[in-house]
Order: C-alpha cells, then sequence, then structure tokens
C-alpha cells in the first residue's frame, strides 16, 4: 500500500510537471519532450490502476508512435522561439488562465465534495483477468466489436488526409512570406 | 488507494491542457496541449473502470487513444501544408473564419 | 312556371348579357354586342311581363311579403350567430312594378344606344357596363334583405362610376364618376349602418323579420328607430340626389347622354324613392323620420327648380328637373302616399327618358355642343326630335292631361290631405311646378324655336342629314373646351341624331305615347289601377286608406293644370315674343341669378368645408406622417435595431481560434457551475 501511494504520487508529480512544461516551455520541441514525458507518467499511474494492456498500448503506440511523428514535424517546421509572457494578444491570453482554473475548481470540489457520493473510492472487487491483453482482446471482439470496426474506418480516412493534406499540389504557387512566421 | 485521487489529477491536467490551448500561438503547442486533454480523459476513464470493475473504460481508452492517432496526423497534416505554402505558423494570424 | 321563377329569370337575362359581352367583345362583330345586350333586356322584360302575369294568378291577399308566396331563395349565404341570411328574392308588387319600369325603359335605352354610341370606340363595353347596371338595379329591387340590397345597391354605385367616367381620357369626366361614386359611398355606408342598427334590435336582416317585429320591438319615435331610419335616409338621398348630397349630378352629365336617361332619369336616382317605399312600416313607426324625409325632399324641388332657370347646359337643365321631380316622389312616399310617388316616378321615368333622348339627338346634330346659348331653331331641321321633346316638357309642366299632370297633382293634393305644416310643403310644391313648367318651356323654346343657328340651317338645306357638317372638326370638351383626339375613351368623331338614325326613332315613339296617355292608370275616381296593384305591399300600412276625396283630387288637378298653363303661356311670352325680356330680367336680378348660376354656391361650400381639409390632411399625412414618422422611426427604428444586432453578433465572429477556445471553456465551467448548484 504504502509502495503504492508513494509511487502514485511520484508518478502525478512527474504528470503533472510534464503538462506544465508542455504549456510553458517556448521551444516547441522541449514541449514534445516534455509532453512524453508526461505519458510516460501517466503510463505508471494507469499500471497502478491495474491497466496493464492500457498502460503498454500508451507507451508503445502513443509515446512511441505519435510522438515520434510529432518530433518529425517539429523537426521539419521548425519551432519559433514563441515567447509566453509578451505577445499575449490581450484579453483572451489573460483570462484563458482564469477560467481554466475556474473550471478546475469546479471540477474538484464536484470529485470531493461529499454531493459526488457515488464514487466508490475503495473500488470494486476484480477478477483475476482485469486488466490483461487477453480481457481486452475478448471485449474488442465480442462487445465492442462495431467500434472497433469503426476505428479501423477511421484510421483509413485519417491516412488518406494525410494523404491528401502532404501532397504537392500543382499549378498552386507558394504564396509570399507574410512574416510574422 | 482513493479513486477520486485519480480523478483529481486528472481534472488538474485538463485544466492545465485548457489553458494551454486559450494561451499558446504555436499551432503546434495547441495540438499537444489538446492531447494532454484527451489524456487526462483517457486517465479519468481508466480511474472509473477501476471503480466499476468492468473492463469497459479501458476499452473506451484505448478507442480514445486511437482518435487522438488520428486527430494528430491530420493535424499535423495541415501544419506541414501550411509550411509548405509560407502562410505563418501562428494561430491568430490564421483568421480566415472572421466574419 | 312560379312568379319566383321569372324573378330569377328577370335577373338571369342581364347578367348573361353582360357576361356575354365583356367577355366575348373581341370575336362579337360590328354592332352585336349592342343587340346582345338588347336582347337580354329585352328578355327580362318579357320575363317581368311573365312575372306580372302570374302573380294575377295569386290571390290579392297572398301576394304579399308575409304570405311566403312570393319569395324564394336560391342558397343560403350565412346563417350563424343569429344572423340568418339568404340569397332570395321578393317579388311582389312593388318589385314587379319597379321591374316592369326599369326593364321597360332600359330596353328602350339600349335601342337608342346602339345608334347613339356606334362610332364610339368603346362600344361592347359601354353596353357591359350599361347590362351590369341593369342587373344591379334589378337585383336591388328584387331583394328580400337587406344584405342583397346593400349588395345591388353597392353594384348600382359601381355601375354607375363606370359610366360617368366612361369617357376616361377626360379629366371632367373621370372626376365627376369619383364624385360621384365618393357620395354614393357615403350613402352605402349610413344605408349599411341602419340595417345595423335595425338587426341590433330586432335581430332579422330580411325583410319579413324586420318589419313583423317592428311594432313589437320598437315604440313609436323609438330613438335607434328614428336613427336607422335618417341613416337609410342618408342612403337614399345619396342615390337619388337630395340635399346635401345632391352634387354629384349635374357633374354626372359628363356621361354618355343614354347613360343620363337611364341611370339619372329613370333607374338609379329612383332607388331611393323605391327604398323608402319598401321599408315604410319603418317610417311609419318612426314618423320623425319621414318629416325630415318630406322636408328635404320639398327643399331640394324648390332648389333644384331655382337652378334650372337659370343653367345654360342643355343635360344640365334636365339633370335639376330630375332633381326636383325625385324631390317630388320623396315627398310622396314620406307623406306615406306610396301610390302616388311610385305613380310619378313611373311617369317621370316615361318622359324624362324621352328628354334624355331627345337632348342626345340635339346634341348630336350639333356636333357635341350642349350649351343653349348656342342653339335656336331647330323646329324645321329635326321635327321628329321637336314632337318627341314637346311631348315630354308638356309632360313634365304636368300639362293637363298629359301623364305627369296626374302623377304629381296627385302627390300635392294627398300631402294637403295630410293637413297640418304639410300644407305649406305642398304650397312649396306648386310654386316649384310653376317654375317646373316655366324651365321645361325655357328648353323648348330656346332649343326649337327662334332663329335658326347655323347647325340647324345646314340640316334644313339637307334633310337626309349628313348632320353634323358644322361638328367640330377638332373635338372638344363640351365643358372646357379643350381639345381632345377620338381614340378610345373621348365620344366618336360622328354623331347621330334621331333624324338619321331608326333605332333612335324606335326608341323614343313608345315613350312619347307612354308619355301621352300614362296618366290613364292612375286617374282619381275613375281607374285607380296603380293603386289596387300596389296595394298588398302596403296593406300593413296605417295609412292606406287614408285617402283625399275624389273632389279634392280633382280640385287638385284643376289647380295645377291652371299653374301649368299660366306658366307655359309666360314662357312664351318671354322667350317668343319679347326675347330681350330675357336678358334684361337677367342684368336686373344680377346677384339672384349668379346665386342660383352657381348652384347656391353647394360645391364650393363642400369644397371649402370637406374636400379641402381632407386633401390638406393627405398631404400633411404624406409629408409628415409618412416620410418622417413611418419611413424615419419606425422602419429605420426596426431596421437600426437589427442591424446593431447583427453587427454585434458579428464582432464575436472574430476568426481567432483562442478566442473561440476561450468561449467554449466558458461555456462548460458555466455548465459545470449550474450542475454543481443543481446537485448541491
Amino acid at each position: 500500500m504504502l509502495f503504492e501511494q508513494i509511487l502514485f504520487f511520484v508518478a502525478g508529480i512527474g504528470a503533472l510537471a510534464g503538462a506544465l512544461g508542455v504549456v510553458m516551455l517556448r521551444n516547441p520541441f522541449y514541449s514534445v519532450l516534455s509532453l512524453v514525458a508526461h505519458l510516460l507518467a501517466l503510463a505508471v499511474l494507469f499500471l497502478l490502476l491495474q491497466a496493464q494492456f492500457v498502460a503498454a498500448a500508451q507507451v508503445v503506440v502513443y509515446a512511441g508512435a505519435v510522438m515520434v511523428l510529432y518530433v518529425f514535424v517539429v523537426a521539419y517546421v521548425g519551432g519559433s522561439d514563441d515567447p509566453l509572457a509578451r505577445d499575449q494578444s490581450g484579453v483572451i491570453g489573460q483570462l484563458g488562465p482564469v477560467f481554466a482554473g475556474a473550471l478546475l475548481i469546479e471540477l474538484t470540489i464536484a470529485v470531493l465534495a461529499s454531493s459526488l457520493g457515488a464514487l466508490d473510492t475503495r473500488g470494486a472487487d476484480l477478477e483475476p483477468g482485469y486488466g490483461t491483453p487477453a480481457e481486452i482482446g475478448e471485449l474488442l471482439l465480442q462487445r465492442f466489436l462495431l467500434p472497433f470496426e469503426a476505428a479501423s474506418f477511421l484510421l483509413l480516412s485519417a491516412a488518406v488526409g494525410a494523404v491528401v493534406l502532404a501532397r504537392k499540389r500543382r499549378g498552386l504557387e507558394p504564396l509570399e512570406d507574410e512574416g510574422a512566421g | 488507494m482513493d479513486v477520486s485521487w485519480f480523478v483529481v489529477l486528472s481534472a488538474f491536467i485538463f485544466c492545465i491542457g485548457a489553458g494551454g490551448v486559450m494561451t499558446r500561438r504555436n499551432p503546434l503547442v495547441v495540438l499537444l496541449c489538446l492531447e494532454l486533454m484527451l489524456n487526462a480523459g483517457n486517465l479519468a476513464l481508466i480511474a472509473f473502470d477501476r471503480m466499476h470493475g468492468l473492463g469497459d473504460g479501458q476499452v473506451f481508452a484505448l478507442f480514445v487513444m486511437v482518435i487522438a492517432a488520428c486527430e494528430v496526423v491530420v493535424g499535423l497534416g495541415i501544419i506541414v501544408a501550411l509550411y509548405r505554402r509560407r502562410l505563418p505558423i501562428d494561430v491568430d494570424d490564421l483568421s480566415e473564419l472572421k466574419g | 312556371m312560379d312568379v319566383t321563377d321569372f324573378g330569377w329569370l328577370i335577373l338571369a337575362f342581364p347578367l348573361a348579357g353582360m357576361l356575354v359581352t365583356s367577355l366575348g367583345w373581341r370575336v362579337l362583330p360590328g354592332r352585336a354586342p349592342g343587340w346582345i345586350a338588347s336582347g337580354a333586356i329585352l328578355g327580362a322584360f318579357l320575363a317581368s311581363i311573365g312575372a306580372l302575369l302570374e302573380l294575377r294568378d295569386i290571390p290579392a291577399e297572398a301576394r304579399n311579403l308575409a304570405s311566403g308566396e312570393v319569395t324564394a331563395s336560391a342558397f343560403t349565404y350565412a346563417k350563424t350567430f343569429g344572423i340568418d341570411v339568404n340569397l332570395g328574392i321578393l317579388v311582389d308588387p312593388l318589385a314587379v312594378f319597379m321591374c316592369l319600369v326599369v326593364t321597360g325603359v332600359s330596353f328602350l335605352i339600349h335601342v337608342y344606344s346602339v345608334s347613339y354610341m356606334t362610332s364610339d370606340r368603346g362600344f361592347a363595353r359601354y353596353f357591359a357596363y350599361l347590362n351590369f347596371f341593369v342587373f344591379s338595379m334589378l337585383l336591388l329591387v328584387l331583394a328580400d334583405n337587406f344584405v342583397l340590397l346593400i349588395v345591388g345597391w353597392a353594384f348600382v354605385g359601381a355601375a354607375s362610376y363606370l359610366l360617368v367616367s366612361f369617357y376616361y381620357r377626360r379629366a371632367t369626366a373621370t372626376a365627376a364618376g369619383i364624385k360621384a361614386f365618393v357620395i354614393n359611398v357615403i350613402g352605402d355606408v349610413g344605408l349599411v349602418i341602419g340595417s345595423f342598427l335595425l338587426f341590433s334590435e330586432t335581430g332579422a336582416l330580411d325583410y319579413a323579420g324586420v318589419f313583423e317585429r317592428t311594432e313589437a320591438v320598437f315604440v313609436t319615435n323609438d330613438g335607434t328607430l328614428v336613427a336607422a331610419c335618417l341613416l337609410i335616409l342618408v342612403g337614399a338621398f345619396a342615390k337619388s340626389a337630395q340635399l346635401p348630397l345632391h352634387t354629384w349630378l349635374p357633374d354626372a352629365m359628363e356621361g354618355p347622354t343614354p347613360v343620363s336617361a337611364l341611370i339619372h332619369a329613370a333607374t338609379m336616382v329612383t332607388a331611393g324613392v323605391y327604398l323608402i317605399a319598401r321599408t315604410h312600416p319603418l317610417f311609419e313607426q318612426a314618423p320623425a323620420a319621414a318629416d325630415v324625409s318630406a322636408i328635404i325632399g320639398t327643399a331640394t324641388l324648390l332648389f333644384a327648380a331655382t337652378v334650372a332657370l337659370v343653367v345654360t347646359d342643355l343635360k344640365r337643365v334636365i339633370a335639376y328637373s330630375t332633381m326636383s321631380q325625385i324631390g317630388y316622389m320623396i315627398l310622396g312616399v314620406s307623406v306615406f302616399a306610396y301610390g302616388a310617388g311610385l305613380f310619378h316616378l313611373m311617369t317621370h321615368a316615361f318622359f324624362k327618358a324621352l328628354l334624355f333622348m331627345g337632348a342626345g339627338s340635339v346634341i348630336g346634330a350639333m356636333g357635341g355642343e350642349q350649351s343653349l346659348d348656342r342653339m335656336g331653331g331647330f323646329r324645321k331641321a329635326m321635327p321628329f326630335t321637336f314632337v318627341v321633346f314637346t311631348i315630354g316638357a308638356l309632360a313634365l309642366a304636368a300639362f293637363p292631361l298629359f301623364s305627369g299632370f296626374f302623377s304629381k297633382d296627385e302627390i300635392l293634393a294627398f300631402t294637403i290631405n295630410r293637413g297640418g305644416w304639410y300644407v305649406a310643403l305642398a304650397a312649396i310644391g306648386y310654386l316649384a311646378a310653376a317654375l317646373t313648367a316655366f324651365y321645361s318651356f325655357r328648353m323648348v323654346f330656346r332649343v326649337f324655336f327662334g332663329k335658326p343657328v347655323p347647325e340647324a340651317e345646314s340640316l334644313e338645306r339637307t334633310p337626309e342629314g349628313t348632320g353634323g357638317e358644322q361638328a367640330h372638326h377638332d373635338p372638344v370638351n363640351p365643358a372646357t373646351g379643350e381639345a381632345e383626339d377620338t381614340d378610345v375613351g373621348f365620344p366618336g368623331p360622328s354623331h347621330q341624331f334621331a333624324e338619321r338614325e331608326r333605332p333612335m326613332k324606335f326608341a323614343m315613339a313608345p315613350l312619347a305615347v307612354l308619355a301621352v296617355i300614362g296618366g290613364a292608370v292612375g286617374i282619381p275616381g275613375v281607374t285607380d289601377t296603380l293603386e289596387h296593384f300596389l296595394e298588398p305591399t302596403f296593406e300593413d300600412s296605417s295609412y292606406i286608406n287614408d285617402h283625399p276625396t275624389d273632389g279634392a283630387e280633382w280640385a287638385g288637378l284643376a289647380f295645377g293644370g291652371a299653374i301649368s298653363i299660366a306658366s307655359i303661356a309666360l314662357a312664351a311670352f318671354i322667350f317668343l315674343r319679347r326675347p330681350e325680356l330675357r336678358v334684361a330680367i337677367r342684368e336686373r336680378f344680377a346677384g339672384v341669378h349668379r346665386f342660383l348660376f352657381n348652384r347656391w354656391y353647394f360645391d364650393e361650400l363642400y369644397n371649402a368645408a370637406i374636400v379641402g381639409p381632407v386633401a390638406a390632411a393627405g398631404r400633411f399625412g404624406r409629408t409628415v406622417v409618412e416620410s418622417r414618422f413611418v419611413d424615419g422611426f419606425l422602419i429605420g427604428g426596426t431596421t437600426g435595431v437589427v442591424r446593431a444586432g447583427s453587427s454585434f453578433a458579428r464582432a464575436i465572429q472574430s476568426g481567432l481560434i483562442r478566442a473561440y477556445a476561450l468561449l467554449l471553456v466558458l461555456g462548460v465551467a458555466g455548465i459545470a457551475l449550474y450542475f454543481l448548484i443543481v446537485s448541491s
């Protein structure tokens, strides 16, 4: 128990640090790396919740594939040094954190207040196969077969979309550089 | 281990992501913050699944990952296209939706 | 065939004629529309005779409204909330009498018009309008409830407008049409409100229902009843051109002469008389209204007679004489002498239509010129016209043994018989009778006697009548003298007159005969045919037997005859023997002459009191209210509000993604807040 609690706090702090890093670091490449760290911390948290397969998928798919894609694009596009403190275009930049903070407070109150008594904090008793790949596989192919197939369709359309977007269009002149890039 | 702690953590991450979306001007970073929000959702899903004891939440979280991946692909494709056309990579300057 | 079947036929013929001429005018050749229209009216006339014969088969007691034998209904208009209105007709003696007069005279006028309007390019249009008018008049007369009466009333007003402004390209004609229509509408409003008042008290809209309940619901001279009768009188006076709603009739002479003959002599203007006769139970229960009617009738007959003495337009002299004679009829039915009043209606139809037709013939020979000042000496050139015109004038002047003699003096005899202050009215009636005789022969002597004018001379020389040689080669508006072309909307270039045209003679001759012998149906003590015939309609009247004695009637007739002869002699003296006296008298009484010539300044009064302020209000409305208030404030205001709202809404669409994200988060936070509060 104690070990779990320590692990929770460590992973939690890691996740929060990664999140803050994404938002506040100026170089986008550093933001990407920060997000990778965040993802790994999240994987640990998933393990704490007995979701082994999801944790593994998180590391392999998310941190492994999606983030690599990000790294490639950031390397291609190049990150601009994006000063955060200056150049806040007026109102939105100041109001943004305010509303986000308001949302945070509301959610926290919702979770911790006694009115949300539906949260069974202990957690249910688990069957032996909970969270294992076999279990997930069974669910995917029995109860969630339709979403599974739909997800494959979605992936196909995303792939087609990516190809179309990245194509060089014939006859279209590249526009003049408008600065402020 | 209180499930509610995980949900509170998820709320934190979500709101940090929301603040980032509203504050950052580089579309790449905005997408990253969107990822944050999605992941926070995933965490909440897994936590609630732990509470109920069924595997549904985990399957749901997997699908969220799939969707996140597709969205990232298309979004990055748009940014690459923007870069190719020498358009500014700045959400404040990309305001053709202005009515 | 039932009486009511003939009634429907009477209505159907003119309607069919109107439809055929108006829809098929392109395919009908030459003068066919005219003959078709005349045929339709002839059909209606024969149907009226059929109705008359059928009516005689019904016993006399059953010939009235209460028996139900002479009414028929086609279908129900409205049956709701206490209203029960049918499309029904009533074919009782009064209605049959009116139908006979209307269709008979109309038929002759149609025939006359066929030749009068030959060269007019609006030939078919004219006959369609004329048939429509006859249909409306018959509808008015045959209606058995107030609603259908009002429908016919309004149609007649519309037909009158269409026909008066027939030469629609003339400004004076259209102005006259509008004037006639506006005054008619004032009458319509009065009639409608009056009917409504009756309906509100008696709960019925058909004659049978209203008249039955009149005595039960209203006391004598009940306020509401008097008000309703006065409003009905407004309608009657507007239609019959009595004071103060009379100003339209002289102006209505802008229409073609046969129109004047039909509408403004024989039929439409008598609608008011018919209305009072038909609603007699109401007036007998409200004698105050009847007295008002009698006074106004008398005032009108005197007024019109004085003005007819001095006006110089031939048609307008006849128009004022119409106004005057209608005044006699109104007086007759207002003193509850229904038989006498309607008798005069019939004889007046004969001789007034005849006079108008004769005038049309003379004006045709003059090439459109209508002023008495330019006419003279047509006696030898136009013998037929001279004879019929003189017959009409003699009848109008109530010369002994002509038709007008019996009818007019009978009215005055009945008036004296009522006693009291009615004798004063009768005295004024006799005075006006003297004036009537005088001005009738003023017309005759000035047109047919004296030195022949050039038109007359040319006619004498070439009797086969090329006529119109002296016609103005450039047609002009007789009233204002401005030039006109002869396209549609103006009278045609050539003018027809009786000596040349057979149909005109065919039309005028029967009327001349009737004008002479028409009195035969009403010789007091000898043949009270007309009164007996009309009795069933009026038997519920309490005055039905209030009869002057035969001796009193013959005394009245003798007195009237003497006045007539004396006036004619005076006129002959002034116009034939000493023409210079005419000018001398006019100069001597210049002020009076001017007053009379300007029609007692009624038109000027109305212009200043009513027309001027209304026009000013209209101008004010256009400049101030419309442009500033409506356009500026109301329309500008609402569009301004919408514009401001939409520009505010547009400001939200800034195109900034971050702003959209902000709003999203704001919304989510708001919803979460709501749920938090609700669930706590």
